[in-house]
């Protein structure tokens, strides 16, 4: 037995290519919605495995350092170094700012790095790691920074001396590293004009101004203008050690959260990106009812041109079984031309968006499921509408 | 008429088919009674309204008679109730049906078209592509065999029609005004090619029309009106 569908098909396969292809588009918005909410939840993974910890330190009753802010001593990672199952700690600090390299600026995360424990960069695909204590940066190749590049973050100049790749935030925003000192110093050091200006106030101040203590008022224009705090302490736990007793023991000696890699998973995951996981889910939920209205529209539309032919078909004795299932298999027909176009402009263009945009083959796989699934469903009405047909309405 | 033993051809025995019931009921054939034999072709006239096309959709089982009796073939298909259970498959394998226009499939093409109905009857497709290219040589439309049906002329789009109402090899071919749309050389052609095909196959044919130019070529015409037939002796003018 011929196809009728394949035949139908070859015969209007322009209308049957233009409707596919428009259908497709919707599919392809459709997959790379899926790829932005994939791209965003890998982001975090890759928050997170580039960190290199087991732990993260952060102040008490905060859920910092990246869903919120937090703020330590530096000196804690001293104490937190010496707890039972501690292998390595080292401070961190993380701040979004707008890096400049020349007279544009790129949009950054700025990350602090103690050079003796984890937190800097996992694998350079250019240059090196950074050596001096100051001025040096490994930058995302996203940044669109190249090797020698002097960038300015704040009042100080840095060279890059290195590239890396996937290093970015939970946002997306490519990462720039640099020395601890150095970032501690851009971000909690304030400008001249306002350390001026309290010096100014603290020497009008007979409390700390005091003929007989004069050391008194230095030590507090030191405090004022020094920059020990970080955001976090990274902690990699011991081998053997049970990452949840380490975090309980620095929570019950040292006043801090700690979270382990799971709960940091589910902050970032599960809270820090929810609305935009909803957001999106709200997208595909009306991308799909569109995508199915549409398939049903163009089918439903497809069947009432043939219904004379329809009619002579069943009058001359074609089963319902074989019309239904040349409505059916045209309604799969559009949308595997769709799908395959989808796919095809989603992996095209996904690159130039400015986030990461993440295509899963699973994702793929249950989109083209979804797709003939709504095919099947879209073709229903047609279907109805066809098996209604009075076999009579051939002869008039 | 004897109607307890099966005749060949067609038979119509006190055929009624009443629409609606009550204050609107409207009886469309009151007491009709035909019979055409095998080989043989028949004029069915009558003014519009008359009854003709549902005298053709019930003997075409596409609606349910009210009473009375039908044979198509040797075979009962109707006596009171239908006496078949499959009622596409008897269209499918027993009647061809030539419409007014030829409502060829237009995404078919020429050979497919006509073999369709064996395909449905589940003759493999080789055999019934073969079949259909017979009768196309046959109906002097062959070297259209590969065409679409929008290539073809009128005169050749009904020929293919009649090529498909054929393909089964059915003992019965309904024909509904098959040469309303042709010019009278086209139009006499198709009257030809019908006998042609009623004697080789015997086959019997019930042809519905208004048209002047054809009605004298055939032997016999059943005339309707107000639901009831009147068998009348035809010119039989023969088709050159």
């Amino acid at each position: 037995m011929i196809s009728l569908a394949y035949r139908d098909l070859r015969h209007s396969w322009k209308r049957f290519v233009f409707t596919g292809v428009g259908l497709g588009l919707l599919i392809g918005v459709t997959l790379t919605m899926a790829g932005v909410y994939r791209g965003m939840v890998d982001d975090a993974q890759a928050l997170l495995d580039n960190s290199g910890a087991d732990l993260w330190v952060v102040q008490k009753d905060t859920q910092g350092p990246y869903a919120e802010s937090s703020s330590l001593r530096d000196d804690l990672v001293h104490t937190v170094r010496g707890m039972p199952g501690v292998a390595a700690a080292a401070n961190i600090t993380y701040f979004t700012m707008q890096v400049r390299r020349g007279t544009q600026d790129t949009r950054a995360m700025v990350v602090g790095v103690d050079r003796q424990g984890p937190g800097g960069p996992t694998h350079l695909v250019a240059g090196r790691h950074i050596d001096r204590s100051h001025y040096e940066a490994v930058a995302d190749i996203k940044t669109g920074f190249a090797q020698g590049d002097r960038v300015r973050i704040r009042r100080h100049e840095f060279t890059v001396v290195g590239l890396t790749r996937r290093a970015v935030s939970s946002g997306g925003d490519p990462m720039v590293f640099v020395p601890l000192k150095d970032a501690q110093e851009a971000q909690f050091l304030k400008d001249n004009e306002a350390i001026l200006s309290d010096r100014r106030r603290l020497e009008a101040n007979p409390v700390f101004n005091r003929p007989g203590q004069p050391g008194l008022l230095d030590a507090v224009k030191n405090l004022q203008t020094s920059s020990r705090n970080v955001n976090a302490v990274l902690v990699r736990a011991a081998p053997g050690f049970d990452h949840d007793a380490v975090a309980a023991e620095l929570r019950r000696w040292k006043h801090v959260s700690v979270f382990t890699r799971a709960q940091m998973h589910d902050i970032l995951v599960a809270k820090l990106i929810a609305n935009s996981a909803k957001q999106i889910g709200m997208f595909l939920a009306i991308l799909a009812v569109v995508s199915a209205a549409i398939v049903a529209f163009i089918i439903y539309t497809m069947t009432m041109g043939k219904l004379r032919e329809i009619a002579v078909l069943k009058l001359i004795g074609t089963r319902d079984r074989t019309i239904a299932g040349m409505i059916l298999q045209q309604a799969l027909g559009l949308g595997l031309i769709g799908f395959v176009v989808g796919k095809l402009a989603a992996t095209l263009w996904a690159p130039a968006f400015p986030k990461f945009v993440l295509l899963l083959t699973q994702d793929a796989v249950a989109g083209l499921v979804v797709t003939l699934g709504i095919c099947v469903l879209a073709s229903t009405l047609a279907i109805r509408v066809a098996l209604k047909v009075d076999p009579g309405e051939a002869i008039g | 008429m004897n109607s307890s033993a099966p005749e060949q051809g067609i038979l119509i025995e006190g055929l009624r088919k009443v629409y609606g019931s009550g204050d609107t009921a409207v009886t469309a054939l009151r007491d009709v009674n035909m019979h055409v034999r095998p080989g043989e072709v028949v004029g069915l006239v009558g003014p519009s309204g008359s009854g003709k096309s549902t005298l053709l959709k019930c003997l075409g089982a596409i609606i349910e008679p009210t009473a009375g009796r039908m044979t198509l073939g040797g075979r009962v298909i109707y006596d009171g109730r239908w006496a078949v259970p499959d009622l596409r498959a008897l269209r499918r394998d027993q009647i061809g049906f030539v419409f007014q226009a030829p409502y060829l499939i237009p995404f078919l093409d020429v050979t497919d078209n006509v073999a369709l109905l064996p395909m449905l009857s589940g003759l493999p497709n080789a055999q019934a592509r073969t079949r259909a290219l017979e009768l196309l040589q046959a109906l002097d439309v062959a070297h259209r065999a590969s065409a679409q049906p929008a290539q073809l002329s009128g005169g050749e789009q009904q020929r293919v029609s009649i090529a498909r109402a054929l393909a089964n090899r059915p003992p019965v071919i309904l024909a509904d005004e098959p040469t309303a749309p042709l010019d009278s050389e086209r139009a006499l052609a198709v009257v030809r090619i019908l006998n042609q095909m009623a004697q080789q196959a015997q086959t019997a044919i019930i042809v519905v029309t208004h048209d002047e130019k054809i009605i004298p070529t055939f032997k016999r015409i059943y005339h309707i009106r107000d639901g009831q037939t009147v068998e009348e002796v035809g010119e039989g003018r023969p088709v050159t």
